[in-house]
């Protein structure tokens, strides 16, 4: 990118009226940072509580998916150094937060991923609400911490449909996009 | 036996459980990266607890967030909690939620319906 295109690239991020956006190593601790700067953005408009609280829950949850779900064998390569790198993007559009997420997943990992999605995208609040329950008493955590039950959150509490979509870079991987508005 | 208690921070609640009046509370918000390791403590001390219980227990969760993660711990410590009711202490649990959050009131209701323990889901101003 030519020196005079960083300004470009700040006006388009204007245009699409993005609040923060963020491409590297994801880590807790910047986590807990990214958090504080848009609690305090969330804090700044004028949202009912429930509002702000269930803005507040999908982002947690799109973010700490990111972080436990980075594939580690598709580090990003740069200079030789790897890193779990991930893209965040947040906007601010027509008085709904949208979340963006982006993350290399193994090609293998596609089907397993697609199929929870659109399990969740085609239940409504009441099923989500039984899926959630019977989940949470059947499974232990996982290897990393986790209980599975993200993509049901997130989806409980955004009261919207999961966007996504996989671009696939090669025969061992693809990138992860996921689109969440908060309605 | 020793008092439990952990300041809240960003990430994690405070803790405060008192074997002298049988009060355990958690208090603020639970979105830590690793709940296992963040929730270990506190099976640790139950265990030590109920060696010598109160004869009530009495569990206050005053929760502002909680992500998925920790919701699966919550459950293993109310499930703790279920082993020990009616043995040598009996349990009771209050779930609070703030005023107009439907959803902690919901998730209240979710854990009702998993655990046997006695569950009161009450309403206050601010946590």
């Amino acid at each position: 990118m030519a020196l005079s295109e960083v300004y470009d690239f700040f006006r388009k991020m204007e245009d699409e009226k993005v609040i923060l956006s963020f491409k590297g190593e994801l880590t807790p601790e910047l986590l807990t940072s990214i958090l504080h700067v848009l609690e305090a953005k969330v804090k700044s408009i004028d949202f009912v509580k429930l509002k702000r609280k269930r803005i507040f829950n999908v982002l947690v949850e799109c973010f700490q998916n990111l972080y436990h779900h980075i594939d580690e064998t598709q580090l990003t390569r740069i200079n030789g150094k790897q890193e779990k790198s991930a893209l965040i993007m947040v906007k601010y559009v027509d008085e709904s937060f949208i979340v963006r997420t982006g993350n290399f997943v193994s090609n293998n990992e596609i089907e397993g991923l697609k199929h929870k999605l659109d399990t969740v995208n085609e239940l409504n609040a009441e099923e989500l609400k039984e899926l959630y329950q019977s989940k949470l008493k059947k499974n232990s955590h996982s290897e990393k911490g986790t209980a599975g039950l993200g993509f049901i959150d997130i989806a409980r509490k955004s009261k919207g449909k999961l966007d996504y979509e996989f671009l696939k870079i090669d025969t061992e991987s693809s990138f992860f996009c996921l689109n969440v508005v908060i309605e | 036996m020793r008092k439990f208690h952990l300041d809240g921070s960003p990430k994690t609640p405070l803790i405060d459980f008192d074997p002298e009046t049988g009060v355990l509370e958690l208090k603020g918000r639970s979105i830590p990266e690793n709940s296992v390791e963040f929730y270990q403590p506190i099976t640790d001390w139950l265990n030590e607890y109920e060696t010598a219980p109160k004869q009530e227990t009495i569990i206050e969760m005053k929760l502002e967030y909680f992500n998925t993660s920790s919701s699966k711990c919550i459950l293993d410590f109310f499930k703790r909690l279920e082993k020990m009711n009616g043995q040598s202490t009996s349990v009771r649990v209050n779930w609070y939620f703030e005023t107009d959050d439907e959803d902690m009131a919901e998730a209240g209701e979710d854990y009702q319906a998993i655990v046997e323990l006695p569950f009161k889901i009450i309403e206050i101003d601010e946590i």
